[in-house]
């Protein structure tokens, strides 16, 4: 099954994603916010960090962590090939991702993404398929 | 599109009003003409322009100038101004880069004394000069000196010897807020600065080499010391990481509380805070921190092209004579005294994407300036060169002293990629003369001249508006970019 979808929006760019589960969507969110930024095979697992969110619906979860897993790159050069959800309802999301820090000899950057935005942010339940739309500001 | 359509009705030949509708308090005016509205085409800004207008203590209008474009919450180009008793302050009325803004740098230098050495100042300026996605400084600062960063701005950067006391008097509010309390800056932004002080940035931040090529206003360009075929510097860059995360920490914040403002907003990312609440107090101490960190670091490229100029073309200081002209912010929000109902009042002008241009006489403007009023910096797209303009009465009284910022985007960036594919874009600057470095090859695709709006067209609009006036246009030479 396809991940994410990137799709074309004025000065930004903004992201589709796709889950069988919530913790799908939301490993499959960060999943693609680093396969973005830089070429993910060049990528190892070496590190774990763990990530724990709050917020106040789905819509507002997913931006909340997204915005953690951007500042793992934007504040602590880390880049993240894989992440795990282990618990997440509608206000909490706990989960790891492992990677490594970024080294400029090994990872190119393809793209900066600068921040997440609450602009059109949307999580769709169906019976098959959990959707996330999210705009970043790059 | 319709006029109908769009909800947009024409005023004159620059003006267009958004009318009331739903629960907006106050009209919305747009700055811009027959081709830029056409051209605006789907473009939602109009739209935010009445959402802008449904926040309490809104005065008078919602403003929009002609390089707008859709933004988060706010347009870009959007300035809206609110009372301190019942207004707001909003971050996405501000924008995530905190003090991104313009320097521009004169020197003593003709065309003919760098007709030939422009790649050579390039290239120098290239290795000189940190550029790129997530580029570092070459300081570490300590926590100690970061806070003096952020309380005293530029100044921190002139005591640290880059600079002199004079580039503080040609610099808005001379470099450093007021009201600045690193309290309030959470350890996630002042950990983002802490290497990247002294960094361009990436996107459509840049550092360019112009000559001048045309002037409008003999008078206003003497006062400003310019002339034709006179070599300047044009810096675009901001807060970098740091205020970006400022900007994250208390969106994120806002809308945290978004129930207990009281009122419904039509967009989250609208979300704001009081003027008279401690939130509200406490974005404003924050975002001050943002913008005196942007001012330090605008100071410290302008020092290292001091430097290069020197190094390269091998002159002594008093013979380069480069001279800060003016430095002026275009993201920002700032509390002004206006006369509304002939009444002076404090106000909170949010400009976003907007450039105060405050008119003759105004006690904000150093003394050499203040006959003809206060420069403002108009940076064009990659290539195009730029505009200085003067500060006027009518922007004044009618758009709470702002102007335009820049050419504004049309195209997004993945069309400008489509658009640039198979392209060299830096031979095709080479053969319209201009000397171009990019860290980032995708910078360059992404910010083609096609990508913005004609930047002839948006200074013609604010200048027929007679909210600013045309004193000089400056053509490209070289260029380095993130």
């Amino acid at each position: 099954m396809e991940r994410y979808r990137v799709f074309d929006h004025t000065a930004d760019l903004g992201m589709e994603i796709y889950g069988r589960t919530a913790g799908d969507l939301f490993s499959n969110a960060a999943f693609a916010v680093f396969d973005i930024i830089t070429d993910l095979s060049q990528v190892r697992p070496r590190e774990t960090r763990d990530i724990v969110v709050e917020g106040s619906g789905w819509e507002d979860l997913l931006v909340n962590f997204l915005r953690e897993v951007l500042y793992l790159f934007n504040g602590d050069s880390f880049l993240s090939k894989e992440c795990f959800v282990s618990e997440i309802d509608e206000v909490r999301v706990v989960g790891r991702v492992s990677g490594e820090l970024f080294d400029p000899f090994r990872h190119r950057i393809h793209k900066e993404i600068k921040a997440v935005t609450y602009h059109q942010v949307m999580v769709r339940k169906t019976p098959e398929l959990w959707t996330g739309k999210v705009i970043f500001d790059v | 599109m319709s006029e109908q359509m769009t909800g947009l009705k024409k005023i004159d030949d620059c003006r267009w009003m958004v009318s009331m509708t739903g629960g907006m308090r106050v009209p919305g005016i747009i700055y811009s003409s027959e081709r830029l509205i056409k051209e605006m085409g789907a473009d939602e800004s109009p739209k935010q322009v009445a959402n802008v207008a449904h926040l309490p203590g809104i005065v008078k209008f919602s403003l929009a100038m002609p390089d707008m474009h859709w933004g988060y919450g706010f347009p870009i180009g959007g300035v809206a101004a609110f009372g301190l008793t019942e207004g707001i302050i909003s971050p996405g009325g501000v924008g995530y880069d905190i003090n991104c803004g313009c320097r521009l740098v004169t020197t003593r230098l003709a065309l003919e004394d760098v007709r030939d050495r422009v790649q050579d100042l390039v290239r120098a300026l290239f290795q000189n000069i940190p550029a790129g996605v997530g580029s570092k400084g070459v300081l570490k600062l300590a926590a100690r000196d970061q806070k003096k960063v952020l309380i005293d701005g530029a100044k921190w950067a002139v005591d640290q010897g880059y600079g002199t006391q004079e580039d503080l008097e040609t610099t808005e509010d001379r470099g450093a807020m007021k009201g600045a309390d690193p309290e309030k800056i959470s350890a996630r932004a002042l950990e983002r600065g802490r290497e990247q002080l002294g960094t361009l940035g990436s996107g459509n931040h840049f550092l360019e080499i112009e000559v001048v090529e045309e002037i409008f206003d003999a008078d206003a360009a003497a006062a400003f010391g310019l002339e034709r075929d006179q070599v300047a510097v044009l810096i675009h860059s901001g807060s970098r990481g740091l205020g970006y995360q400022v900007c994250d920490d208390y969106l994120a914040l806002m809308v945290k509380h978004i129930g207990e403002l009281g009122f419904p907003l039509p967009d989250r990312q609208l979300a704001c805070a009081y003027l008279s609440s401690p939130r509200g107090k406490d974005y404003l101490a924050a975002m001050a921190c943002a913008a005196n960190y942007a001012w330090a670091n605008r100071q410290m490229l302008m020092h290292w092209t001091r430097e290069t100029f020197e190094k390269v073309l091998r002159k002594p200081p008093r013979e380069l004579g480069m001279k800060l002209l003016y430095d002026v912010c275009h993201n920002i929000a700032k509390l002004e005294q206006f006369v509304v109902d002939g009444k002076e009042e404090t106000l909170c002008v949010h400009r976003k994407g907007a450039t105060r241009a405050f008119p003759p006489g105004h006690p904000a403007l150093p003394g050499q300036y203040r006959k003809v009023g206060q420069p403002v910096l108009i940076p064009g797209d990659m290539g195009t060169g730029s505009y200085v303009l003067a500060g006027t009465e009518r922007a004044f009284t009618e758009t709470f002293g702002s102007t335009c910022h820049g050419a504004g985007r049309v195209m997004s960036r993945t069309q400008a990629m489509k658009a640039s594919k198979g392209r060299a874009i830096t031979r095709e600057m080479a053969e319209r003369g201009i000397v171009i470095m990019a860290s980032g090859k995708g910078t360059l695709s992404e910010e083609i001249p096609e990508a913005y709006k004609n930047l002839d067209e948006v200074v013609d609009v604010v200048h027929r508006a007679g909210i600013s006036r045309k004193v000089a246009k400056l053509r490209a030479l070289g260029c380095i970019k993130g």
